[in-house]
């Protein structure tokens, strides 16, 4: 039996271990997560500087001055990258030197710090997009950082490339390419440069997504007659349709436990959103109050929320809970506008996501902050870019 | 007590804490999937699912015909083979055009459709593509699909004049290909359409 002023101490000493651990005691609670929350920046310069701008912004920050804001962020940029953060009674939160890769990889990889710094939310500043780009008459794939940054041409075929999505954990690719004279679905290995035909059947072979464990593919045919959704493994084989209806079915994305698939139908007359059971069964429209013609769903990683594009007279982004009901118009109380754009994609924190916006004649990549609705264009390649997939 | 005692205490609470609680992990229910009756589409306003048996009658009665679907939808036969050459003139006049966002044939559209099966008709060694198309107020994976729909409605039509579906090819551009690069009513009428490609073997 320990004597009860021994308990008290060892209490004490346990506290205090604890309290040295966590830094996230101190950091101030987000009350309202539509709110930015305010930070100041010093000391860095050039691509450092823009980077954890950047970073910083599309998380929910907003730069401000010291005197408003709640995280004070200070270092340099010389050969490395040397970051701090304080809160306003100069607590020290984060005191760290980053040498690994590039001057913007640094600033990343402080900016995922400084956003971790409150409970539940990950980093993102160091995730890959694909997507497309339209120069024309022809469109291929690129890779490139989350921002847009280090963009990589992946396909040179001179033909039309369509609907690019990653495997999960993997740097492995699917898309659509016309390269044969005929939309057809690709897995491509990004290490070894390696591809092969993963979909040729007679008609459209397109919209392939893997299930999150990577070991299915949710893809749309039209060999049956029609478009249709079909699933296979990831081998391309059990191929099997999971619809079968008179009219056309696209954009299949899987739920976080892979149990599910949302996607679009023309069956109820309008494009509007379903789901069915990965196994098979019958398909039943998910409920979007609020919002119509309804395409191009993403399920969120964490299998709460479904983002998709409603067509209202115009495109907007929209969400709905994974389980249907009213719509999110993602309405910005300020502006009183929402966020124009299609096609999301929903980044690994469930808090992002990626998209297309139409500036005139072109088409961007853009990312959006769903609680804040900050919207920021990604670095541009030259152009008409669509079709954003976020490497999970 | 020693100071080593005191480590002990802290190691064996520590456990203990660590057994109760466990660590942290991302907690993922599975999502609940209601009971249905497999095999029927149960959206509001669907109409009812033809349940009646088609026959497809084919004009070379030796061939192998895909088989029509209940609903009338008829499955594709075989890919475009690499020996074919595209020919656009011959059919050129007879482009079908849609409403928005629907691939159903208008009655107005019927005529071009049977002038393309008479052509086929007389022509017995060539094949046709399909090229459907949509106008740009559709999403990009949307109107690939709904392209595709729309060539397909075309191959519905013809084989059903009589024209054996190994000879009817489908392709959709989506939005890709517009006629008419404009953003207005009349430019958005002529690119939702079905264009016909004549296959013919290379010489």
């Amino acid at each position: 039996m320990i004597s009860s002023h021994r308990a008290l101490a060892l209490f004490a000493f346990l506290s205090l271990l604890s309290a040295a651990e966590s830094p996230r005691l101190v950091v101030p609670k987000v009350s309202d997560p539509s709110n930015f929350i305010p930070i100041a920046i010093e000391g860095f310069t050039g691509e450092a500087l823009s980077a954890l701008k950047f970073d910083l912004e599309i998380a929910g920050f907003e730069i401000a001055s010291a005197d408003s804001a709640l995280l004070l962020v200070s270092g340099s940029n010389r050969s490395s990258l040397v970051g701090r953060v304080a809160d306003r009674s100069k607590n020290s939160l984060i005191s760290k030197e980053y040498i690994d890769g590039t001057e913007r990889a640094q600033a990343h990889a402080f900016a995922d710090d400084i956003v971790q710094l409150y409970p539940g939310r990950k980093g993102i500043a160091r995730t890959k997009i694909a997507f497309k780009v339209d120069t024309g008459r022809n469109s291929e794939i690129y890779i490139a950082d989350y921002d847009g940054h280090n963009a990589k041409q992946v396909t040179q075929d001179n033909s039309s490339t369509h609907a690019p999505a990653w495997v999960p954990g993997r740097r492995v690719l699917f898309y659509t390419s016309y390269k044969d004279g005929n939309p057809d679905v690709f897995m491509h290995d990004l290490s070894g440069g390696i591809r092969h035909p993963f979909a040729r059947y007679p008609g459209l072979n397109t919209g392939a997504a893997v299930s999150p464990d990577g070991r299915r593919v949710a893809l749309v045919l039209s060999k049956g007659g029609s478009p249709d959704i079909y699933v296979c493994d990831i081998d391309g084989s059990n191929l099997r349709p999971l619809t079968r209806t008179k009219e056309d079915e696209s954009s299949p994305c899987w739920s976080a436990d892979g149990r599910t698939i949302c996607f679009t139908s023309r069956a109820g007359g309008r494009a509007a959103l379903y789901t069915v059971s990965a196994s098979g069964g019958a398909m039943r429209q998910l409920r979007t109050n609020g919002a119509s013609n309804c395409t191009e769903p993403d399920w969120s990683p964490d299998g709460k929320t479904i983002v998709f594009t409603a067509n209202m007279g115009g495109f907007r982004l929209c969400t709905v809970p994974a389980s249907g009901g009213d719509a999110d118009l993602l309405t910005d109380p300020k502006t009183k506008t929402g966020v124009a754009g299609e096609d999301p994609c929903w980044a690994p924190n469930s808090r992002t996501v990626v998209f297309t916006r139409r500036v005139g004649g072109k088409r961007v990549v853009s990312l959006l902050d769903v609680p804040t609705k900050r919207v920021k264009d990604v670095q541009h390649v030259s152009g008409s870019c669509s079709q954003p997939s976020w490497a999970k | 007590m020693k100071f080593s005692i005191y480590c002990s205490l802290f190691a064996v609470t520590l456990v203990l804490t660590l057994g109760v609680t466990g660590c942290k992990k991302g907690v993922k229910g599975p999502t609940p999937i209601p009971t249905r009756r497999p095999g029927l589409t149960e959206t509001d306003n669907t109409s009812p699912i033809d349940r009646t048996a088609r026959t497809v009658p084919s004009e070379e009665g030796t061939r192998v015909q895909p088989i029509g679907n209940p609903d009338g939808t008829i499955p594709l036969g075989s890919r475009i083979g690499p020996d074919s050459e595209q020919d656009r003139v011959p059919l050129a006049s007879y482009t079908v055009y849609f409403d928005f966002d629907r691939s159903a044939i208008r009655s107005g559209e019927t005529g071009k459709i049977e002038s393309v099966s008479s052509y086929l008709k007389s022509n017995a060694g060539v094949g046709v593509l399909i090229e459907g198309h949509c106008d740009e107020r559709g999403t990009e994976q949307y109107n690939l699909s709904l392209g595709e729909r729309r060539a397909l409605a075309i191959r519905e039509y013809l084989v059903n004049l009589g024209i054996d579906g190994n000879r009817v090819f489908t392709i959709s551009f989506g939005e890709d290909r517009p006629a008419d690069p404009g953003h207005n009513d009349a430019a958005w009428a002529k690119n939702r359409r079905g264009e016909f490609v004549v296959l013919k073997p290379k010489q």
